[in-house]
């Protein structure tokens, strides 16, 4: 489904190389982990696959279901179906939480040629997939994600990714600022979501995200590069001995 | 200090195109507005008011040309059940009009009431307009005091169970309107006034606001789409005890607008929130120019004042909040925010406060600035499209200002008026 070959990106403003050669296919129905130290370009990846500004591709591609994400705008990417939890989800003082996700709901249904959704309809769903994340009436209503506290916003995340339906979503350290409450539901959410049709790029630092959303395969990234894939037992692995046993082996 | 030469030549050429009305009850009152507007003369570019804003085509003897503006979407508050008062370049249309009449409320033309004796407005007519002269002078008030040629007097008692619509239509080209209300809100009393409708090539608009003891008066104003026109207007409020003025003002493009605010608050407990937003493109000039005087103990003031600007537009904001001597736990707060939509559009902003009293919270604050790239970036990876993104962080920069209008039917009406405003800009 998302297929990342040989990418190479620098920072737009100045010389800096940030991913040198990745390489990662992750088909759909299955869970990839990505953890690395910091700095080692986990952020970076997800956020070029979602089309942010002041990166620039140098070398290699990236295409989802065979479409080349690169060439497409951020919206395009969105309609094309995927999504990204951000890490630090921003706030946006002035537009209600509700119409964000309608407007999102919307927009992505109209670049798709599908009907958009009645406000009967939109409200319903909205409200039964609040619930099972206990995002109460009151968060719906606020402007998105001002004041809400750190697990709040990334409830709100996995809010908008089971509204809009990816098919291919990527999670930048959505455990990051949780704690364990949260993560679990955080997770949930999540795992109510995994379907044969859908692909997870878990993106984390830690091992105990993975305890919750159990990946099919972990990388290991760093300097720019994935350097070592395996199973589950990989990120046990690194939550024990660190990443310097992984590194290195791999140098 | 007498007014310099060139002012004083200024302000001939302008009154000898001017007559002042033999009306009989306001006469006094005129002359003294014409004895005040020659001893401050009309304003000039020297003026510390006037520095962000030229003067000359609103005191040019001859009133500049500007094209009437015609569509055939419904007018600003069609939808909304009000008493219709119709003015066309600056002169009372009877016959497009409401009959002036409703429970609660006692509405006369100016004109009519001046062969009366005793009249609660001859006590209103330029008298707050003169209290507004200082410390700042304000011409071109006096000037719409002394020659203004028509008006209304709404005198309100209870609550009328509709708003007041003050509607304004621009028939001829060279139209020059000078419009002065007056309105006196009893105690206890409530009522909502609205303005919109392009009203004059020149349009120099004045309103005396009156509020008693426990009155309420919403004011909510669009100024309307006519580009060409060049309008100044002020209202100046006094507040009783208890009392709640609450307005706010839409602008929609407009080569040259000027609004000023002179809020009074006198008694104690009193509640005054000025608010206006407002969106313009290229030779769009927009100044607003507020001053709030707390004058009484636990009073609070807002001023909340937001601008969209593109393509060269200018955008200015002078707020002032002065706290006197004994005017304790006043709450006063002042916000002027300017988006500018690229990098020719320019915002001038002079926030000032100054505080004679020691137990008191004032607070204001004043930016300019872009578009949030990071919210942009974060509404289009979720699928929204750049316009419509961009629309929407549009809107919502807004919102803080449209929130100040209570009744939610008047505010979607805004609402929508500023989506077509950012629709006709594909």
């Amino acid at each position: 489904m998302l297929e990342i070959k040989n990418l190479h990106v620098k920072l737009e403003e100045e010389d800096k190389q940030i991913l040198k050669g990745v390489d990662l296919t992750v088909e759909a129905g299955k869970v990839h982990a990505i953890m690395g130290p910091n700095g080692s370009g986990k952020s970076t990846l997800s956020y070029v696959l979602s089309g942010r500004d002041g990166y620039e591709v140098t070398e290699g591609a990236a295409t989802l279901s065979g479409a080349d994400l690169l060439e497409m705008e951020p919206e395009e990417r969105a309609a094309a179906g995927l999504f990204l939890a951000f890490q630090y989800p921003v706030e946006i003082p002035g537009v209600g939480n509700m119409t964000f996700l309608r407007t999102a709901v919307n927009a992505q249904r109209k670049a798709r040629g599908e009907e958009e959704l009645s406000a009967a309809d939109f409200l319903k769903e909205v409200r039964a997939k609040a619930k099972a994340l206990k995002i109460d009436a009151d968060m719906l209503k606020r402007p998105v994600n001002v004041g809400f506290s750190g697990g709040e916003k990334k409830r709100n995340e996995i809010l908008q990714m089971a509204m809009l339906e990816p098919k291919m979503c990527i999670l930048d350290e959505t455990d990051s600022g949780l704690d364990v409450d949260a993560m679990k539901l955080v997770a949930e959410g999540v795992n109510a979501l995994r379907d044969a049709g859908r692909g997870f790029l878990v993106i984390t630092h830690y091992q105990r995200l993975l305890d919750h959303i159990k990946p099919d395969v972990v990388h290991i990234m760093a300097d720019g590069r994935i350097v070592k894939s395996g199973g589950p037992e990989l990120a046990l692995e690194v939550e024990n001995n660190g990443y310097a046993d992984i590194l290195a082996e791999v140098n | 200090m007498g007014v310099p030469a060139q002012k004083q030549t200024a302000t001939e050429a302008l009154l000898s195109t001017l007559t002042l009305p033999t009306a009989g009850c306001t006469r006094s009152a005129r002359e003294a507005a014409l004895a005040r507007l020659r001893e401050m003369g009309v304003p000039g570019r020297r003026d510390e008011y006037w520095k962000y804003t030229r003067p000359d085509t609103l005191i040019a003897p001859e009133a500049p040309r500007a094209a009437t503006f015609h569509t055939d979407e419904p007018m600003m508050f069609d939808a909304i059940d009000r008493l219709k008062i119709v003015f066309v370049d600056g002169v009372f249309d009877a016959e497009a009009s409401d009959a002036l009449e409703m429970d609660g409320v006692r509405i006369e033309r100016i004109e009519d009431i001046c062969c009366k004796d005793i009249h609660w407005a001859k006590d209103l007519y330029g008298v707050l307009e003169a209290r507004g002269q200082s410390p700042v002078p304000r011409p071109l008030a006096a000037l719409n005091t002394a020659f203004a040629g028509d008006g209304i007097a709404i005198h309100v008692t209870g609550k009328p169970s509709k708003p007041i619509s003050l509607i304004y239509r621009h028939a001829s080209e060279s139209s020059d309107a000078l419009l002065h209300h007056v309105i006196r809100v009893e105690s206890g009393a409530e009522v909502t006034i609205l303005e919109n409708g392009p009203a004059a090539s020149r349009f120099n608009k004045c309103m005396e606001i009156d509020i008693a003891d426990g009155g309420t008066l919403h004011h909510v104003r669009a100024q309307g789409r006519d580009h060409e026109r060049r309008a100044v207007t002020h209202m100046f409020t006094r507040l009783g005890a208890g009392s709640v003025y609450k307005s706010f003002t839409l602008t929609v493009n407009g080569v040259l607008t000027r609004n000023e605010q002179v809020v009074e608050l006198t008694g104690d407990e009193g509640v005054a929130h000025v608010a206006g937003a407002c969106v313009g493109d290229g030779d769009f000039h927009h100044d607003d120019t507020v001053f709030v005087t707390h004058d009484a103990v636990n009073c609070e003031s807002r001023q909340v004042f937001k601008k969209v600007l593109r393509n060269g537009a200018t955008g200015v904001f002078q707020g002032k909040i002065l706290v006197q001597p004994g005017a304790q736990k006043t709450d006063g707060y002042q916000i002027s925010q300017s988006l500018l939509l690229d990098d020719d559009s320019q915002f001038l902003a002079k926030p000032e406060l100054e505080i004679y009293a020691d137990d008191v919270a004032c607070s204001h604050g004043s930016t300019s600035g872009a578009i949030d790239e990071t919210a942009l970036f974060y509404l289009r990876s979720r699928g929204v499209p750049q316009k419509e993104a961009t629309d929407l962080l549009t809107l919502a920069f807004l919102a803080e200002a449209v929130e100040e209008i209570e009744d939610e039917a008047l505010a979607a009406d805004i609402v929508s008026r500023l989506e077509g405003w950012l629709a006709r800009r594909a």
